[in-house]
């Protein structure tokens, strides 16, 4: 690929790769003969954030919480509510399908599950020529064969095996395959939806391996979607974590790993298992369930679950604050007096 | 994992006898070797094997029927009538003479052109319609009250109706067969497209830019064909029955055609004495029905994904 | 006399083909009463068939099984199926991982538990019901007595899981079986229920067979576990010593491949560790170690000789002809 690509990172003064703006996806639940709505689950309900060039953002969450929703409401694969989405300094969400096409070129995704992401009746050469040829990066035969030998080698498999079927490969070569999809249009941006959560531990830590190298060798930025927070903690620069289609804290990794801002990133880092035995560490174990996104509740939304909750979550929804260089969190306890504020211990020095 | 280098020469000296080898484990149970290519399909799906063979005599006698020692079926032979089975008119003949072996033979090709234009044009049809309304979002609703309308008739019902309206031939049979099978074609395509288009392989291709025909012609179409051919056998069988249902009734293929139905009808009077004129040609019907049954049923035991998963 | 001892376990499955899948191979282990012990292993490494095979919940065809199978001294495996009826649900009893399906969605929670305490311990319908409502307080569900009278599919999935663990217990079971018995929940969910086995554990002192993927799990449960890989045991030890002195080149390979939470903290995080390659098809009998086509270590030893379970240190078991050198090179 070409050297641009390579020291595009280099260039942090740039205006963002990807900025997303108030971004809303509520689907509407209909019900009766004639269809009609009664409802909304409000998946995504107002998300904003930007992903520098060559960088990765992580979003977090449990299931529901909206982040797979926001990874395809940037896909386009189903139009957003509302919310911009700017993608180096172009907006695209007001685009039509057809005029969005040639700019999906830029944007490459690679889903969870490698067995049901690639269709089973076409070979891994025609899987991986469909985005060369509707994008026209391959002349002729002879180009898009070197296309195809190129992308092989970027995924590390070998190159007579793009005349193979899908079902004659594993888990984790099915999603190298996808990767090569994913990068067949030379993209600026990757979003990763789970795309390491359905394999097994071995085979998990060739795949992130490989999207590291791949990364740093071709510069790309990256939207990893990921429940699982070891990983998200190995890969990421920055990452977002999400509640009920908000994002409630978004933070360099080491201020988020270190020193949460927010109760929800708190309780969901002691949750986590860790494989030490013994390691005695305090853990919040969070009451309940996760309210239904059809009917979020007032306030702030995590108030139901939440050990700090005091009056006023229960009415009004903070908002994004900075509460230090780069790190922002939605919580009202960082208006209180420092003194009474249990999330305001800083970030321990580096080892 | 640092040591790795360290005890290279102790790990070099090592041999066989240094170690402790693991108990061999008994054989459970031996591998089978199963035949390979077309008599290894055939011996594990004998229902298509079966079902196909019988399929095979039968559009062997529809194409062959002249040469298989039959007469004009159509030619009356008022001196001969109601003949029992006998070496001169196998099946015997009917209340105006005519041969039944001979009306029977030919009414083969009645049947399997009825059975089988129907699966082919109602599958067609069918999917044309399934993969708009799985597709078209406001069409969707439109498309699937109306087939709901047509569900709620009994295709020989709605058959009749529309053989009413028409001129009574082999053709407009197939039409009216045909327009009252769509509905449950286009309802299986459509809920197949449904499931298929939520498939990550699907957003990943609109993600790599593909336009929306491209993808029907790729990514959905190929893989609503093997549930197409399972259904389509069923619709086969059926419409073989409604067809023969039609005529006996009178308001299918005209008399003049040889079909099974035709000749059940004009031997219904008769039933009491002379059971074989009926008897015949409901055995080849029954055969034929079952052949495409089986056929169908073995088919989709192949082709059913979770049936390829076990183990 | 251990509660269960399971002796050269084989599993095996006629493929569709003809040949034979060798799901699990030899596999020999205990369990004493009261202890958890942890069955962990990649997918395909027979963790979940070896279960299937302690409840004899294998269809036979295509399975077939072989070895033993001893709990508190009757074989398993020479019972009818009569006489195992009485077992499962009862005296062994299984969570499965997925508490969406593994509920029947026509019948309320209340009967749902109430079924085996009628059918194994003779319960009138309002005891089963009393009892219910005494089991869903002992696994943390509120305002039991009205839950009782619900249906699945008002519960959320952490609910459903406390459910399924009522159910398991209803019957006083020597032996509960968790099969990836969190996996399918969030964190915090997973969390609830993980502090939930916890406490369940000291009271209720059944023994606790838990399959699973996850090492942080393992870590946080289990008193003893046992490594599976391609159908066999490679490594078994208690908790501590696996985790913080791994003899198998696979185990030592699995615990470099799990990056740590709170790495970041330390500087630079670095590369992980990779176990290069893929799983041997279990179609063909493997000569040699099962490790051997992907193992950093391997000599052509390896692959001729297979190596026998050997104690490499005090109650610690490893299949392997280099780790006890490894060990005290190391």
């Amino acid at each position: 690929m070409s050297t641009s690509m390579t020291d595009r990172s280099a260039h942090r003064g740039l205006p963002p790769l990807l900025e997303v703006n108030d971004l809303k996806k509520h689907f509407p639940i209909k019900a009766g003969f004639f269809g009609n709505t009664t409802g909304h689950v409000y998946a995504v309900d107002g998300v904003s954030f930007h992903i520098e060039k060559g960088e990765t953002l992580s979003l977090v969450g449990e299931s529901g919480c909206g982040k797979s929703t926001v990874g395809k409401a940037l896909l386009r694969l189903f139009p957003p509510t509302a919310g911009q989405v700017v993608l180096d300094g172009k907006r695209i969400d007001d685009l039509s399908q057809g005029q969005l096409r040639p700019i999906r070129r830029r944007v490459g995704v690679v889903f969870q599950d490698p067995f049901s992401s690639l269709n089973p009746r076409m070979r891994v050469k025609d899987l991986l020529a469909e985005p060369i040829r509707n994008y026209g990066l391959a002349k002729n035969g002879a180009e898009l064969d070197e296309r195809l030998a190129k992308l092989m080698d970027l995924v590390r498999l070998p190159r007579d095996a793009v005349t193979r079927w899908p079902h004659e490969f594993s888990g984790g070569q099915r999603q190298r395959i996808c990767i090569a999809r994913a990068l067949a249009g030379e993209p600026d941006l990757i979003i990763c939806d789970e795309a390491v959560s359905a394999l097994d531990v071995s085979v998990k830590a060739q795949i992130v391996n490989l999207l590291q190298d791949l990364q740093t060798q071709l510069g790309l930025a990256m939207l990893f979607i990921s429940h699982d927070l070891a990983i998200v903690e190995h890969m990421t620069h920055r990452v977002a974590v999400m509640y009920l289609g908000k994002i409630v804290e978004i933070a360099p990794r080491r201020s988020l790993f270190g020193a949460p801002k927010h109760p929800y990133t708190e309780a969901l880092l002691s949750a986590v298992p860790v494989p030490e035995p013994g390691a005695s560490r305090q853990r919040i174990v969070l009451k309940g369930d996760v309210p239904s996104p059809i009917n979020p509740p007032k306030g702030c939304r995590f108030h139901t679950r939440c050990p700090y909750a005091f009056d006023r979550c229960r009415t009004d929804e903070p908002e994004l604050k900075q509460t230090q260089p780069g790190q922002w969190a939605a919580c009202h306890l960082h208006d209180l007096p420092e003194a009474s504020n249990p999330l305001a211990r800083s970030l321990p020095a580096a080892a | 994992m640092s040591s790795t280098t360290a005890p290279l020469a102790g790990r070099a000296a090592l041999t066989a006898k240094d170690v402790a080898a693991a108990a061999p484990l008994p054989d459970v149970m031996q591998p089978k070797t199963r035949r390979k290519g077309a008599i290894g399909y055939m011996l594990r799906h004998p229902t298509i094997a079966i079902g196909g063979f019988l399929l095979l005599i039968i559009f062997a006698i529809a194409i062959f029927a002249p040469f298989l020692w039959t007469k004009d079926p159509t030619a009356l032979a008022p001196v001969m009538r109601t003949r029992n089975p006998s070496a001169a008119a196998w099946f015997g003949t009917d209340m105006l003479g005519r041969d039944v072996y001979s009306r029977v033979l030919y009414g083969t090709r009645v049947s399997l052109m009825v059975g089988f234009g129907v699966a082919f044009f109602a599958s067609v049809i069918g999917l044309a319609i399934g993969l708009v309304s799985g597709f078209v979002r406001w069409a969707d609703s439109i498309i699937m009250r109306i087939m709901d309308g047509l569900m709620s008739i009994p295709s020989i019902l709605l058959a009749i109706a529309l053989m009413a309206l028409t001129r009574g031939s082999v053709g407009n049979v197939i039409l009216a067969i045909t327009i009252a099978e769509i509905p449950r074609v286009s309802r299986l395509v459509r809920g197949v497209v449904l499931s298929l288009r939520e498939q990550p392989y699907v957003d990943a291709a609109i993600a790599s830019g593909t336009s929306t025909p491209v993808i029907i012609w790729r990514h959905i179409l190929p893989n609503t064909l093997a549930p197409m051919t399972v259904q389509a056998t069923y619709i086969c069988a059926a419409a073989m029955l409604i067809e023969a249902g039609l005529s006996f009734i009178g308001a299918g293929t005209p008399p003049i055609i040889p079909s099974w139905g035709n000749i059940m009808a004009e031997g219904r009077a008769l039933w009491q004495v002379k059971p074989y004129i009926v008897f015949f040609p409901a055995i080849f019907l029954s055969i034929t029905v079952l052949a495409v049954n089986l056929l169908g049923d073995g088919l989709r035991d192949s082709l059913d994904p979770r049936a390829a998963k076990r183990v | 006399m251990a509660l269960l001892e399971v002796e050269n376990l084989q599993t095996h499955f006629r493929t569709p083909d003809g040949g034979v899948n060798r799901a699990v191979d030899g596999l020999s282990f205990s369990v004493e009463a009261g202890e958890t012990v942890a069955i962990v292993g990649e997918s395909g490494c027979g963790k979940s068939v070896t279960s299937m095979s302690i409840l004899r919940l294998i269809p036979e065809p295509p399975g077939q099984l072989a070895g033993s199978i001893r709990f508190q001294g009757k074989d398993l495996l020479k019972l009818t199926e009569r006489e195992m009826r009485a077992i499962r649900g009862n005296e062994i009893s299984m969570i499965f991982q997925e508490p969406m399906t593994s509920l029947n969605p026509v019948l309320s929670i209340g009967q749902q538990i109430g079924e085996a305490l009628r059918l194994h311990q003779g319960l009138s319908k309002q005891q089963a019901e009393a009892k219910a409502v005494e089991m869903l307080t002992l696994v943390g569900i509120p305002a039991p007595d009205k839950r009782v009278k619900e249906y699945p599919h008002q519960l959320s999935g952490g609910m459903r899981q406390r459910v399924m663990i009522a159910i398991a217990l209803a019957c006083n079971p020597k032996l509960l079986i968790a099969d990836e018995p969190t996996t399918a929940l969030d964190v915090t969910i997973q969390a609830q229920i993980l502090d939930l086995m916890r406490d369940l554990k000291h009271r209720v002192g059944a023994a606790i067979v838990l399959i699973t993927h996850d090492l942080g799990v393992v870590a946080e449960v289990a008193e003893r576990v046992i490594v599976m890989y391609a159908g066999r045991k490679v490594e078994e030890a208690n908790v501590a010593d696996l985790f913080r002195n791994p003899r198998h080149p696979y185990t030592q390979g699995l615990l470099g491949a799990v990056p740590k939470l709170g790495s970041s903290l330390e500087g630079e995080t670095e590369r992980l560790a990779e176990i290069p390659g893929l799983v041997p098809s279990l179609k063909q009998k493997i000569q040699g170690c099962v490790f051997a086509s992907r193992c950093p270590k391997v000599t052509e030893l390896c692959r001729e000789v297979a190596p026998a379970l050997e104690e490499k240190a005090p109650r610690h078991v490893a299949a392997c002809h280099y780790a006890e050198r490894e060990a005290i090179a190391a």
